[in-house]
């Protein structure tokens, strides 16, 4: 046969688009809330999350999806907090995809749940192309890891719906540039919110939870429903 | 360096491609991939050879086209390269930039016989 060429054009992560579409449909089908957590390795996914399942537990039945990537260290603690917690174990792996979460999806009872947090891998760069259909991305860095991050992996900051800086409290002892920070992120993404905070201190955690509470009523059509079935 | 994952859509994709289009072979694909999808050559090509070793992709030479990632000002609407250290706008000093291009994925076409 002589060669011939064929007109192609599609999206080589098009499965995964569509894969993350229909976890956005399921949730959307239950009133869940997904929120995605991506920050590189140590800059405190766990803290926030442990701090913020201790927080809002009473007023949302919430659900975690962790990422194990080598020990079960995080996942230990975040099922010490008695919540469902499904155990994603992607050794080797550097990112989630949207076909794991729907298997994860698959382990948590949606009827009974308001809120579910995905801890993925910690990545800052292979995680920014894989949509995992969560209806809010948040991004966390942390002071230590210096406030050029946007210049050197600025996608997942331009897909981030919130923009958190983690460990504020070490501020004084690091080069960090808040201010400067802030504006590089509002020029890059203008509609991207931004959320310092100090796990340890507790410092800035009401804005993030205030945070979820209106991303929770925008996905109710502007009423929170708390915890109603 | 997730390119095992890429590797595997990629393959999968050409492979319904090429069996749409009733071909025996595929020779080549011809793919774009923005400067911002962390995609390496070595790493596709090592993994591509690895996967289609006993599909009708085997042997297929991947030729890739690489699309820079710019910036764009927003007020102005000229296209500015990247690297700048400060995102700030040559032209009106503005700081009001997007990041445009980078982001491609795609086979853009492929020969087959």
């Amino acid at each position: 046969m002589t060669p011939r060429m064929l007109d192609v054009k599609q999206s080589i992560l098009g499965v995964n688009a569509a894969a993350a579409q229909m976890n956005r449909k399921l949730l959307d089908s239950h009133r869940v809330l997904m929120i995605s957590l991506t920050s590189s390795p140590g800059s405190g996914k766990t803290s926030l999350l442990m701090r913020t399942i201790e927080r809002l537990r009473e007023r949302y039945r919430i659900a975690v999806v962790e990422a194990i990537a080598g020990s079960s260290i995080d996942a230990d603690l975040i099922a010490g907090q008695n919540i469902p917690t499904v155990q994603i174990h992607a050794s080797g792996a550097c990112h989630l995809d949207a076909a794991m979460i729907r298997k994860g999806l698959a382990e948590l009872d949606l009827h009974q749940l308001d809120l579910v947090f995905v801890e993925n891998i910690g990545n800052l760069v292979c995680t920014a192309d894989f949509d995992l259909g969560a209806h809010k991305n948040a991004v966390i860095l942390s002071v230590p890891e210096g406030d050029d991050k946007p210049r050197k992996h600025p996608m997942i900051f331009l897909k981030s719906d919130a923009v958190l800086v983690s460990k504020i409290d070490v501020l004084p002892w690091f080069d960090f540039n808040l201010n400067a920070f802030s504006e590089v992120i509002s020029d890059l993404n203008p509609a991207a919110k931004i959320l310092p905070f100090s796990a340890r201190t507790g410092e800035g955690m009401d804005g993030w939870f205030a945070w979820i509470r209106q991303s929770k009523e925008e996905l109710n059509g502007g009423k929170d429903l708390q915890g109603a079935v | 360096m997730h390119e095992l994952s890429v590797v595997e859509s990629l393959l999968s994709l050409a492979l319904k491609n090429a069996e749409e289009a009733n071909a025996r072979r595929i020779l080549s694909i011809n793919i774009v991939v923005g400067d911002y999808t962390g995609v390496v050559e070595e790493a596709m090509s090592l993994y591509f050879g690895f996967l289609s070793k006993d599909t009708i992709a085997a042997g297929a030479r991947i030729n890739y086209t690489h699309v820079p990632a710019q910036l764009r000002c927003r007020d102005c609407d000229i296209l500015l390269p990247l690297g700048r250290r400060d995102y700030r706008c040559p032209r009106c000093e503005g700081r009001r930039v997007e990041i445009v291009g980078g982001r491609e994925l795609y086979i853009e076409a492929m020969e087959v016989e």
